[in-house]
């Protein structure tokens, strides 16, 4: 069974979203992701400062398996990115909701959280 | 509903996440794949093989049909025991599978073939012996283990008994030997040392544990496949098929040209092909960040190609491939990695062994 923590807002692309404050939002892969892709590789992290738009691809996630599209949940700017992940991109399958983040957003509108799935919606996503 | 091998409920036990393989049902990995190939890098680990089919030759003509059927001579294997690696060509000089073929004398052979292609693999067997005075067993009342690296061959060995330690004792590596209840080989398809062992289906499990207790880290077939890559051991299906000419798949050294009146499937075809020249299998190394992968367009002097197989390559913590490539290609190729392309060096394709870089 996928881990699934029920604070967090998802995208039905896999993307996890977690309120910082101040209308910063962190963004990761969620546990099924990570272990759908196996173990990672490397990963393609967005520049720091660039404006991205929702369902815009920012990153990728590259596992022995197959690389993968990391796409923006919400719309804002890129206020960090984890660096961590540069020597260690395994933390992505063995912490993926922790130090396996990605990158933070400064949401546009953080009203557009609201609109992602909530942990039982994403279950039933991943389900079908 | 797929095959399952007799480790099955073993490999669940250990974690094991299951795929199915060409209709079997195996461990793709225990939790990390990159975990796995580097026990058998630096350590010792293990792959069920069991779907792998085995076939037993024997008969008068035994010999007589084996240096027709394969591209390689059976007739240089004289000590017995001895194991060749070989090609099984048709007649347009593509590659019904690769196989390896074991000796033990000229009326009795045990070749094993791919699980993947298995009843074309019979088929074929059985339609290319109709003028021979053979027999052609499988069998599969053994399971397989293959156990791997710079420890294998000693915790495998804390499970034989006393006969089959004298057995393997000095073996050098590409032998079998028949020893009690056990078939093993020192062959392997990583790289690294160690044996292929075939056991009596009913014991599998319990043999299995054993090398799991001594300290054996299970493999799945992901390890597999980033480990043979590494070690530039062609994957039938992937890096050559019925299409692709063995001269075009680095398989030049396994085809015996003389004696010149050995007649095998495919020899005139292959003639042709080496007359005429063919493309050519390159290993490619990319040291940035991204994968190779198969499928990938490769631009080289005088042509374009294409990745048979990529991967990152845990060993040398960068990507590396198998491409096959205009015989013109030079010492840099370029590929196109998600609509970008990217220069990566060109090498013979053969890149770790007993775990370290040959590049």
């Amino acid at each position: 069974m996928s881990n699934i923590p029920t604070e967090l807002r998802y995208a039905s692309t896999h993307e996890w979203v977690r309120p910082d404050g101040d209308g910063v939002f962190t963004v990761g892969i969620s546990d099924h992701a990570q272990s759908l892709l196996g173990d990672m590789v490397f990963v393609e992290l967005p520049e720091i400062g660039s404006e991205v738009g929702s369902g815009d691809d920012v990153a990728v996630a590259e596992s022995v398996k197959a690389a993968s599209d990391v796409y923006a949940p919400i719309s804002g700017e890129i206020v960090a990115v984890n660096e961590e992940l540069e020597d260690s991109p395994e933390l992505v399958n063995s912490d993926a909701y922790g130090d396996g983040w990605l990158f933070k957003i400064k949401a546009e509108d953080p009203e557009e959280v609201n609109a992602l799935l909530d942990a039982e919606a994403y279950e039933g996503n991943i389900e079908e | 509903m797929p095959n399952k091998t007799a480790l099955h409920a073993l490999h669940l036990a250990s974690g094991a996440k299951m795929v199915d393989f060409h209709g079997w049902e195996m461990p793709i990995n225990y939790g990390s794949q990159i975990e796995e190939h580097h026990a058998v890098r630096q350590g010792a680990g293990m792959f069920d093989v069991s779907h792998m089919t085995i076939v037993d030759i024997t008969g008068n003509q035994a010999q007589a049909y084996l240096r027709f059927l394969l591209a390689n001579d059976v007739a240089k294997l004289q000590d017995k025991g001895k194991a060749l690696y070989s090609g099984m060509l048709n007649e347009t000089g593509g590659v019904v599978d690769d196989l390896i073929v074991y000796y033990f004398d000229v009326t009795n052979y045990r070749l094993v073939v791919n699980s993947a292609t298995r009843e074309k693999d019979m088929n074929w067997l059985n339609s290319q012996a109709s003028d021979f005075d053979v027999t052609i067993t499988e069998r599969p009342e053994f399971a397989m283990i293959a156990v791997q690296g710079p420890d294998a061959k000693a915790k495998a060995a804390k499970l034989f008994s006393a006969a089959q330690v004298e057995s393997v004792a000095d073996m050098k590596p590409f032998y079998g030997v028949q020893a009690e209840d056990l078939f093993i080989a020192t062959t392997g398809y990583t790289g690294e040392a160690g044996y292929e062992i075939m056991v009596p289906v009913d014991d599998a499990a319990d043999f299995w544990q054993k090398l799991l207790d001594a300290g054996v880290v299970p493999c799945g077939l992901g390890a597999r496949d980033t480990l043979r890559l590494e070690a530039g051991m062609n994957l039938y299906g992937q890096d050559m098929d019925e299409t692709i000419s063995p001269l075009a798949a680095n398989m030049g050294w396994t085809i015996t040209w003389e004696p010149s009146d050995r007649n095998f499937v495919g020899r005139s075809a292959l003639e042709q092909q080496k007359a005429q020249g063919t493309e050519k299998l390159v290993g490619l190394v990319m040291t940035d960040k991204g994968v190779l992968r198969a499928g990938q367009k490769v631009k080289v002097a005088g042509g374009e190609g294409v990745i048979t197989s990529g991967s990152f390559s845990p060993t040398l913590g960068h990507s590396i491939a198998m491409a096959r490539v205009p015989a013109s290609v030079e010492a840099d190729a370029e590929v196109e990695i998600r609509k970008k392309w990217v220069t990566v060096k060109v090498v013979k394709p053969s890149f770790v062994r007993n775990g370290k870089s040959v590049l």
